[in-house]
């Protein structure tokens, strides 16, 4: 198989406006007689589905939660990247372009992050026009601030809800066409599976999660919106309910697989409490703006902090290590998020790590609200500091909140070629399911940036193109595909119904995470990936005996529900690693701790791996196979990363 | 807090829409204050799992009070005993030992049970989608800094907007009256400049939806608001009668 990414030719900030024109176009009276389907409402989902029923395609929506406005995107909390330069601090597309590619070390397509940072100001054009309320200065613009990985303020926000309040606006427009007939909604419906015929996708196998019915779609063509595969570490700061199901059951379909090791781990979260926790919280990397991130300077002292021998205001300004600020005296506590992490983990790691457990550092507010006034500071980050306080029962403006990495974001996904459509014609993914964008690490307040992006002002474009070239006529799912395909959902669903072993699908899920972060998490090596890759087919093989799955299909199964997307991860938990193993520099997110500077950052090999992975799937326990797209650079020079 | 707590928990069970349901009691043993009181619940699922029994069925997702999922009534109050929260952010530390913890779904007959404590909120989305926008289609926008909106008329629409669509003020109020959820959403728009042109419209139509769907009516009894996780206020309420009130004088709006 031969990747072609079909990546426009000419200079770089002409690209996307030839494209554009070079692209077919469908007849408006022609647009009624196709239909598309919609899977997941979050950003880029609610956001394609809307635009796609305004240019008058039928669509079909499916998500599976209660109502399309609780898809995770809500839960974005910092803000959204846009070129806009309206605070006059020198930002521009180019700029915005190169800083995206290089917090994402080298690793992401130029072409489609170029296309990124020019329609990024169309998109806040777009939100206002709904109606999202943006934070704003007393003359009535909106106001900006500034995010990791970048010396401008570009980020747009809504408090500590952008995302909330992103979606909410997409969700309008989602509605709006709901209303109009356009758009068909189905919520409380999971995909099982793609249905192709002849090696294109023409629709999709639903499971109805209250009656348990298992349903098909026909459609022109489908567009994956279905978010990121972060809950294969069992705790991230993803949903409960986030899962890589539909863009796994697309990958058994054909479709290849890029980069699946790319993972983000967010600097600033809530550290763990025991056992029992179920998911992690994000403390929006905004915080970094004015917190500042400390650990004791000795060990001794960070002991006698765990023990509680210390309090915290007791010790001195000369003995805490701001190590950020000290490292990286240039961007300081705004290191893009790899750097962060990594280098609380190295502190952890020394020894100097706070909390009853150690395995947390400090963010520090004092400093700010003695120069801003604490009034200032609960204007700013009020809501995270009140989630801080309800889950700690610490106060956050009299102690530094602590903190500590947590799995947030997935990279990788499915390889998209410049028109997001996957390796299977007529297959689409957008959003965080798509590897397109962020190459190794994403920055701060991007991913809302991407999902508007790809939903409003790249698939509108690229799909019309595809559906001009197939034509309108109908496809119906009375063809045996609908039918072959949705006998091989029942058959699995049957499968994990007749589980009746002693261990939970949770136990499993959390012994995956275990696996994950141990071995394929801030630091990886040849010996623990390996390792790990053992440890994950024991898992698996051992779920499909001694896992107990109650409950019949024909009702509201949570537990089965759960089962089936376990299962799933215990899949794509080996192709991590394997993704991982093959990767044998270190780039962004991906540290292999063989591949290192001098000075420990992550050492990128670009002689040998300057390539996104697209993996091909070939059956059941079958290795799969690597297919490589090189990353040519023409405009950015390759450097090592430097934030010093 | 310290140490673990013991617990003894009265859970609806009801098997679907259409059966009879019960209370079953259930122990909740070795507690930790720091569990979120969903984890407690995972807990509990997890050894009737083992038991071979069916799980309590809850709805829930992110887990950090924004998706507006998780929707139980605790003893007698949505999301528990704590003001301005959602259930996925009481931690059981707001319990003490040996308490009795009475567990219900939402109650209103615009949001049938599904199972156990689940319950279809179909009926919001249906209000929404009946006039909950500003018609603008993806492009030919202005400029986002040509419309400048004073920041004290900015913050006011965002309090509205901050509402997550649980529902606890319908299950808060004694006549299940979703007039906080419809008001906020209204004002949001009726407060922005990009609202005004379909503002009485609007009103108009999300109020017929929401009587549509046998959503009861005001009473201004204020338990909304008392119970409202994101602490939406009443005024909105009044804002909306305002603005419906006008929308009947105003015949040729728009």
């Amino acid at each position: 198989m031969k990747l072609d990414a079909k990546i426009p030719a000419g200079p770089l900030a002409e690209k996307w406006s030839k494209h554009k024109f070079n692209l077919k176009l469908v007849n408006p009276a022609n647009k009624r007689k196709y239909t598309v389907i919609v899977v997941g409402t979050g950003l880029a989902g609610a956001s394609a589905a809307a635009s796609l029923a305004e240019l008058g395609y039928n669509v079909k929506a499916f998500c599976y939660q209660d109502s399309p406005r609780r898809a995770h995107s809500i839960a974005a909390q910092g803000g959204i990247n846009a070129a806009k330069n309206y605070q006059n601090d020198g930002d521009s597309v180019y700029r915005l372009f190169y800083d995206t590619i290089k917090g994402g070390d080298y690793r992401a397509r130029e072409a489609n992050v170029y296309r990124l940072a020019e329609v990024s100001v169309n998109i806040i054009d777009q939100c206002v026009a709904q109606g999202v309320p943006f934070a704003r200065e007393y003359g009535g613009l909106l106001d900006n601030r500034s995010f990791g990985g970048s010396q401008v303020s570009r980020t747009f926000y809504a408090r500590g809800q952008t995302g909330q309040q992103l979606l909410l606006g997409a969700y309008s427009a989602l509605n709006r066409q709901i209303n109009l007939g356009k758009v068909k909604m189905y919520t409380r419906h999971e995909m099982m599976d793609v249905v192709t015929v002849d090696g294109q996708a023409k629709g999709i196998v639903t499971r109805d999660l209250i009656n348990g019915k298992i349903e098909t779609h026909s459609a022109h063509a489908v567009l994956l919106c279905t978010g990121g595969y972060g809950n294969v570490f069992y705790l991230s700061t993803n949903a409960m309910g986030c899962n890589v199901t539909a863009a796994w059951k697309a990958h058994k379909r054909g479709a290849l697989f890029a980069n699946p090791c790319f993972t983000q781990i967010h600097p600033t979260c809530i550290p763990v409490t025991g056992d029992h926790q179920s998911k992690l919280t994000l403390m929006s990397e905004s915080l970094r703006n004015d917190g500042r991130v400390w650990v004791p300077k000795t060990v001794e002292l960070a002991q006698k902090l765990r023990k509680g021998e210390l309090k915290v205001t007791d010790l001195k300004e000369e003995d805490r290590d701001y190590f950020l600020e000290r490292k990286y005296p240039s961007f300081g506590n705004l290191v893009p998020r790899d750097v962060a992490s990594r280098n609380a983990k190295e502190m952890v790691d020394e020894g100097r790590g706070v909390g009853a457990s150690g395995v947390a550092v400090f963010l520090d507010f004092a400093e700010a609200i003695s120069r801003l006034g604490e009034d200032a500071v609960r204007a700013k980050y009020g809501n995270l500091f009140d989630m801080y306080m309800q889950i700690t029962d610490e106060n956050p403006y009299k102690q530094p909140m602590r903190i500590y990495p947590a799995v947030h974001y997935t990279m990788g996904g499915l390889w998209v070629d410049y028109n997001l459509q996957t390796t299977v014609p007529g297959l689409y993914c957008l959003g965080e399911a798509n590897f397109s964008d962020h190459g190794a690490n994403r920055l701060g307040a991007s991913a809302l940036m991407q999902g508007l992006a790809d939903g409003y002002f790249v698939v509108p474009y690229t799909l019309g193109d595809y559906l001009a070239t197939i034509g309108p006529k109908a496809v119906d799912n009375s063809h045996p595909a609908f039918e072959e395909t949705k006998k091989s959902v029942q058959e699995r669903i049957n499968k994990l119904l007749s589980l009746t072993g002693t261990k939970t699908v949770n136990e499993y899920h959390r012994e995956l995470g275990h696996i994950m972060w141990e071995y394929c998490g801030m630091a990886r090596t040849e010996e623990g990936l390996t390792k790990a890759k053992g440890l994950i087919r024991q898992l698996r093989e051992d779920f499909w005996k001694n896992a107990q799955v109650t409950g019949t299909n024909e009702e509201f199964n949570q537990n089965l529900e759960n089962a089936g997307r376990v299962a799933d991860f215990l899949e794509l938990g080996e192709l991590m690693v394997d993704d991982a193993l093959n990767r044998k520099e270190s780039c962004g997110g991906h540290f292999r701790l063989e591949s290192q500077t001098e000075e420990g950052e992550a050492l990128r090999d670009d002689d040998q791996f300057a390539y996104a992975a697209a993996w091909e799937y070939k059956g059941d326990n079958e290795p799969e196979v690597l297919h490589k797209e090189e990353l040519v650079f023409e405009n950015v020079k390759l450097t090592q990363r430097s934030y010093k | 807090m310290s140490g673990n707590m013991n617990l003894t928990l009265k859970v609806w069970r009801q098997k679907n829409a259409e059966s009879q349901g019960k209370f079953v009691t259930y122990k909740a043993e070795q507690v930790s204050p720091d569990m979120s009181f969903l984890e407690m619940l995972d807990v509990v699922n997890e050894g009737l799992i083992k038991k071979g029994e069916d799980p309590i069925h809850f709805d829930h997702d992110c887990r950090e009070g924004i998706c507006g999922a998780c929707s139980l009534h605790i003893n007698g109050r949505p999301h528990g005993p704590k003001h301005g929260i959602t259930t996925c952010q009481l931690h059981m530390r707001s319990f003490n030992d040996n308490e009795i913890v009475v567990i219900e779904p939402w109650r209103a007959s615009a949001f049938p049970v599904i199972r156990d404590l689940a319950v279809d909120r179909t009926s919001f989305d249906r209000i929404q989608a009946a006039g909950g926008f500003i018609s603008v289609n993806t492009g030919g926008v202005p400029d986002a800094n040509s419309i400048p909106i004073p920041k004290v008329v900015a913050d006011e629409a965002f309090n509205s907007a901050t509402c997550i669509g649980c529902g606890a003020c319908v299950a808060a109020c004694k006549n299940a009256s979703a007039m906080l959820f419809v008001s906020a959403k209204v004002s949001q728009m009726a407060l922005l400049p990009q609202g005004q042109p379909e503002r009485y419209r609007r009103v108009q139509a999300m109020v017929a939806q929401m009587d549509a769907e046998g959503f009861g009516s005001c009473t201004n009894t204020g338990a909304c608001e008392a119970e409202c996780p994101k602490e939406i206020s009443i005024t909105n309420i009044a804002r909306m009668n305002r603005d419906y009130f006008n929308a009947t004088l105003i015949k040729n709006e728009e």
